[in-house]
């Protein structure tokens, strides 16, 4: 009887993910707009933008095979897979047992193979172009993520992400000289994962620039509103990864309504929070050369094995 | 009966497949058949027999009165070659499946060739592969061992025409012998202290650590090489590309395989006590190999080279997946070693399957487009739709894509480093993290090599004629591949069962058997505690299932509101397939970040319009990139013997009264060392 | 010792130390020569504060006036006298091409993992709470030699060796909490000297060999090939 209903919260708590991915992106675009001085689009407008690709007819490419068309269910199907493995309101729900955090990477990285595969499926160069800068990207993001978890997964000795978030709200405030690295390298690679400034440009459509739109470009209709609202709830997860590993404070670890209330209010608030840090930071960097990227992945490496290091010196040593 | 009977039929069916194909000149059909029957039998017989061998868990040995009279030859199947046997036997049965079809082009009477030498070396090599494996002595070993280089030299000088072909089989051959003299020299150590040749004495031998150092040294360089580790790698690439496809498959499959064999038996069997330096060895070049491999198969185009490089980037995983296993069995942590070894075994069946998958599909793209260049190929998912399903199951299995077998090894080798904070030394510690980042960006760096191959030679327009007029290839052709492609799936979504089989080799090499890692059921994988991690791929595919279909229900509407049209031109008029982003193209990113790691030769050439010489009228773009380690092993090396031949060349006069001399002195020298 | 049982405050003096740590490495791999000064005035500002908070917690006074000194020194007068002369020397804009950045951080890496190893016999002497630093200050010395060799400006090699006092200090600081009060001043009033004269000889160098590359240097050499 427990077991069907902590199944059943945990499904809503996915359902919960998935709905709030969107609100998230509109926060960050009217946050965004503010500094910027522009005049913000409503909270709702990535609601309405999906609602209205969902309803539009699609329109495929002559070219176009089965791996095109199959790429937004597959692409979708495992990022909401992934949703459902990261606490977002409470922790030790069933779903976050089935598959660790290295699962977690793994399934992005089915995403970016089947996304890079439907931009080649074309047969155009803006297609093979975003793809190959894609897993150009990837390639050097994998290690830095995984380097960061490792760290973690070290200190708590997990790979449950459930489990490490709960050693992180047990052993209350630790200043882990690890843990800032892990995090600062984990917020760089969240940064090039989801393809926000100063890697990629979301917003962009300067061929020179394009990364993740070249691959997508010749999607439309219902498959681009799964792809796009895919990217949502990617970006929502490296957030709710970062506010829920490293600042577990608030998180409900007892089924009860109020915890799991207060929860919610706890991470809505340090999602909040999240998006503004992001807005400025995008606002502040400037879009860099493709062959930067490498650099700034280097450096991204480099402080999550500073990270690694710290820890085996500073904080198991002696 | 016993499992032994089984492999001996094996072993016959093996025999009997090479000796019928000695009339397969005469007679095609007894190869693409008769042969191609008995392969199958005898893969049949060979995984029945290992699968006997794994389950029943207790060593059978037997004692054959073969060779010379009073040196009887020892055989022995326990699970660690039973296991061994079985991933032989898959790969030679699907081979056997996929002969008949694509031995087709060999018979065509326009271009005929010496079947009877291609089916028996075959057999030969099928034979020495599975010898090897149940040999208990180090005659025996070496014998089949060198039978198995013999033949699969003559297997890669087949299509002999060509120079660069007779230069890599020389090159293979050269390279099997200097392994095989550092395998024997181990041996030869193990059985001066263990007083005999038989396995069970070396077993027995007490070595003190210098001398156990030195025996698995040899018999890590011996074995190394074989199994095509960096820096030792170059011949790998050359060879295995050139043989037909279906034995490539089997070398690159199973070959390197025997190697690892070869290197479990004599460290963890043979020497038994594990020291972890060796572990670490084994961790940094397996790294490096893992590395170099995937960058080096990254810049190829031709496939069958680029599959040939990725099989020396999946070595490296197993190398390391063992050097974390000796790593953590030298420090004492045996149950932690157990894990290890049974991730770098987990790789061994998923680099057998899914390269043995490769380059049976590798094979029928040669055979439907007789081009192997991928910048040739494009388009193809729309002519060969099944074998583009098969080949899409391979590539994401060996980019370690969740749900593929390939994935779950890795999995393994990561859970195993992150034990890393048990060891008391710091180093170690700091050490085992960083090789395993190097293994994640390795994977990465494979998905990209193979969305990079399967985007070019599968997906957008066809780049020539032979590649828009492919055909799809034949059944037997295509149930090989869906054979592999279905085992891929199947041990990717239930590794627990095959853990909870293979777990018999650990017990009998070490004792102990992984505890926790299949106690929650076939549901569970769970390496060292449910709460350390777990992965259930059943209920992950269940979840993806799930999600998609619910996707596609709610949005599947009707099929008319899907409408085709042309792909975005950016308004400059109709597109060819020569515009899309070839290999070279797509590797370039990535070849621009790790330069250094190749001898880069690129040559642009431009032409310019003879009356406007601003407008350029085409552009040529050639680029090589070449293994670094021709120039910094290979070519110093035998520049090396070179000279030194030529100085010890000066003793040799050309005098019969000199050499008399020679020998004169020489006995007299060793009278005096004996006295 | 866990590191949960610590306190917070000495948990804050690792967290500093692993800050010092990284701000060698943002200087070994920063370019462009200004900020490459910044970065050297914020590692002193670091190690001013790591021995300010070492002083409260342990009870040493007497740190309070090396944590003074290093602010005024470290990262306050060498930091500006070297951003004087960079604008001086008109080199302020200039960058620095390393050629390989990802292998000297790769380096700078292993280079810690080997401090650490060198310093385990030292850490297993020690009782202070800082003990598991002495690996960083070793680090960073170390790093800080990194920088010199892998540098052709003479600017950036001064940067170096500047680091590696701050190493050496943090190491004393770390180990003993400290050198006696005549050594530290001792120091500090070389480095500032060490400092001026730099200063002198860039503009010397400038003068004879119109270059402020180091390789330029072997032009000096007595032997012509």
């Amino acid at each position: 009887m427990i077991d069907w209903i902590n199944w059943l919260l945990a499904l809503a708590q996915t359902l919960l993910f998935i709905a709030m991915a969107p609100f998230l992106l509109g926060w960050i675009k009217r946050v965004k707009c503010h500094m910027q001085n522009r005049a913000a689009p409503s909270l709702w407008q990535p609601y309405r933008d999906l609602g209205k690709l969902f309803r539009k007819h699609v329109v495929l490419a002559e070219q176009a095979s089965w791996i095109f068309r199959a790429t937004p269910y597959v692409v979708f199907g495992a990022t909401v897979l992934c949703a459902a493995l990261v606490p977002l309101v409470a922790v030790d729900l069933p779903t976050a047992a089935i598959a660790d955090v290295i699962v977690l990477v793994a399934f992005f990285s089915l995403a970016r193979f089947f996304t890079a595969l439907a931009g080649m499926d074309i047969g155009t160069a803006f297609g093979g172009m975003g793809s190959s800068r894609d897993m150009m990207i990837g390639a050097l993001a994998e290690p830095v993520l995984l380097m960061a978890v490792f760290t973690m997964a070290m200190t708590a000795s997990t790979t449950n992400i459930s489990e490490a978030t709960t050693y992180t709200l047990n052993s209350g405030l630790v200043l882990r000289p690890s843990y800032i690295f892990a995090m600062l390298g984990l917020l760089m690679v969240a940064v090039a994962e989801t393809g926000r400034v100063p890697v990629d440009n979301p917003a962009t459509h300067l061929e020179l620039t394009m990364v993740h739109e070249a691959m997508i470009l010749e999607y439309s209709g219902r498959h681009l509103a799964l792809i796009e609202w895919a990217g949502q709830i990617k970006l929502m997860i490296y957030m709710v990864l970062v506010a829920n590993v490293f600042f577990p404070w608030g998180i409900a670890t007892a089924l009860a309504p109020n915890d799991l209330a207060v929860g919610f209010v706890a991470i809505a608030a340090k999602l909040v929070l999240l998006g503004v840090v992001l807005v400025v930071w995008e606002t502040i960097m400037a879009k860099m050369r493709l062959f930067r990227v490498p650099q700034f992945l280097g450096f991204a490496f480099l402080l999550s094995l500073l990270g690694m290091l710290t820890h085996v010196v500073l904080e198991t040593g002696g | 009966m016993s499992p032994l009977i089984l492999a001996y039929l094996a072993l016959a069916s093996a025999l009997a497949s090479g000796v019928l194909a000695l009339g397969a000149d005469r007679y095609p059909v007894l190869l693409r058949y008769g042969s191609s029957l008995l392969l199958g039998a005898c893969g049949v017989f060979a995984v029945l027999a290992g699968a006997w061998a794994l389950i029943d868990e207790a060593p059978t040995t037997d004692l054959l009165a073969l060779g010379l009279p009073w040196l009887k030859w020892h055989l022995r199947l326990d699970p660690l070659s039973g296991f061994f046997f079985a991933v032989v036997g898959l790969l030679v049965f699907a081979i056997s499946l996929f002969a008949p079809g694509y031995l087709r082009e060999y018979i065509h009477p326009k271009n005929r060739q010496a079947l009877s030498a291609l089916g028996l070396f075959t057999g030969l090599f099928v034979l020495g592969m599975l010898l090897v494996l149940l040999a208990d002595d180090a005659f025996v070993f070496m014998i089949s061992w060198e039978l198995m280089s013999v033949s699969s030299y003559f297997l890669v000088a087949y299509q002999h025409q060509h120079a660069a072909n007779r230069r890599a089989a020389f090159l293979y051959l050269l390279m099997a012998h200097i392994g095989g003299l550092a395998i024997l020299l181990g041996f030869g150590v193990l059985a001066g202290f263990g007083g005999g040749f038989t396995f069970g004495a070396m077993r027995a031998a007490e070595l003190s650590a210098t001398w156990a150092s030195i025996a698995f040294a040899l018999a890590f360089f011996g074995f190394g090489m074989k199994a095509g580790m960096v820096p030792v790698h170059a011949w790998l690439p050359e060879a295995h590309p050139v043989a037909p496809s279906h034995i490539s498959a089997l070398m690159s499959g199973v070959m390197l395989k025997v190697a690892i064999y070869g290197l479990i038996r004599v460290t963890y069997d043979l020497i038994g006590d594990i020291q972890w330096q060796w572990g670490l060895v084994l961790l940094i070049i397996g790294s490096t190999s893992t590395l170099l491999g995937v960058l080096y198969a990254m810049l190829r185009n031709n496939l069958k080279r680029l599959l040939a490089y990725s099989s020396i980037e999946n070595i490296g995983i197993i190398l390391s997946g063992l050097g974390l296993s000796m790593i953590f069995i030298g420090t004492g942590h045996k149950i932690l070693g157990v894990i290890g070894l049974i991730a770098a075994l987990y790789h061994v069946l998923s680099h057998a399957l899914f390269k043995g998958l490769l380059f049976l599909g590798a094979g029928a793209i040669a055979h439907a487009t007789h081009e192997y260049d991928l910048n040739n190929l494009g388009g193809l998912i729309r002519r060969m739709p099944q074998t583009a399903v098969f080949f899409l199951i391979g590539a994401m299995s060996i980019s370690g894509i969740p749900l593929l077998n390939g994935f779950v090894s890795e999995w393994l080798t990561f859970q195993t480093a992150l034990q890393a904070p048990v060891l008391a030394s710091g180093v170690l510690r700091s050490i085992i993290p960083a090789a395993a980042a190097v293994l994640a960006l390795s994977a990465a760096l494979a998905a990209a090599c193979f969305v990079k191959v399967y985007g070019v030679a599968f997906l957008g327009v066809a780049r020539s004629r032979h590649a828009a007029r492919a055909r799809e290839v034949d059944a037997g052709m295509r149930a090989a591949m869906g054979l592999l492609a279905a085992l891929c799936l199947l041990f990717g979504i239930f590794p627990s069962t095959v853990i909870s089989i293979i777990d018999a080799i650990p017990n009998l090499l070490l004792g102990a058997g992984p505890p926790s890692a299949t106690a929650q059921g076939w549901l569970w994988l769970t390496p060292i505690s449910p709460k350390t991690a777990s992965f259930s791929a059943p209920l992950v595919l269940l979840g993806i299932l799930i999600f998609a279909l619910i996707a596609w229900l709610l949005l599947r509407k009707r099929t008319v509101d899907v409408r085709r049209g042309h792909a975005w031109d950016c308004g400059f008029g109709s597109l060819n397939s020569r515009m899309q982003y070839t290999g070279t193209a797509f590797s370039m990113p990535i070849q621009r970040i790790f330069a250094p790691v190749w001898d880069l030769k690129e040559e642009i050439e431009e032409t310019r319009h003879a009356a406007q010489p601003l407008q350029t009228e085409g552009v040529r773009h050639q680029l090589q990139a070449l293994d670094r380690s021709w120039s910094r092993v290979y070519e110093p090396i035998g520049h090396f013997v070179l000279v030194a031949a030529r100085r010890i060349g000066l003793i040799q006069t050309g005098s019969i009264h000199t050499y008399l001399a020679y020998s004169f002195f020489t006995l007299i020298l060793l009278l005096w060392v004996v006295t | 010792m866990e590191f949960t049982q610590l306190s917070l405050y000495d948990q804050a003096i690792l967290l500093l130390a692993a800050i010092v740590l990284f701000t060698s490495f943002i200087m070994l791999a920063q370019p462009r020569i200004v900020p490459l000064i910044h970065a050297f005035a914020w590692q002193g500002v670091l190690l001013a504060v790591t021995t300010a908070l070492v002083a409260y917690v342990t009870d040493h006074p007497h740190l309070y006036i090396s944590a003074g000194m290093t602010l005024a020194l470290k990262a306050l007068l060498i930091p500006w006298m070297l951003h004087r002369l960079a604008v001086r020397l008109n080199i302020h804009r200039d960058i620095e091409a390393v050629r390989y950045p990802s292998m000297t951080l790769l380096a700078g890496a292993s280079l810690v993992v080997f401090s650490y190893y060198v310093a385990i016999p030292i850490v297993q002497f020690s009782e202070l709470v800082t003990r598991n630093a002495i690996a960083i200050s070793i680090a960073v010395i170390l790093l800080g030699m990194l920088l010199m060799i892998t540098r052709k400006k003479a600017i950036s090699q001064v940067i170096g060796f500047m680091s590696i006092e701050n190493g050496l200090f943090f190491s004393a600081m770390v180990s003993t909490f400290g050198m006696p009060m005549v050594v530290e001043l001792g120091v500090a009033f070389d480095v500032l000297v060490a400092a001026v004269l730099f200063g002198v000889f860039f503009f010397q160098m400038r003068e004879s060999i119109d270059s402020l590359d180091v390789d330029r240097l072997n032009r000096l050499r007595e032997v012509d090939e």
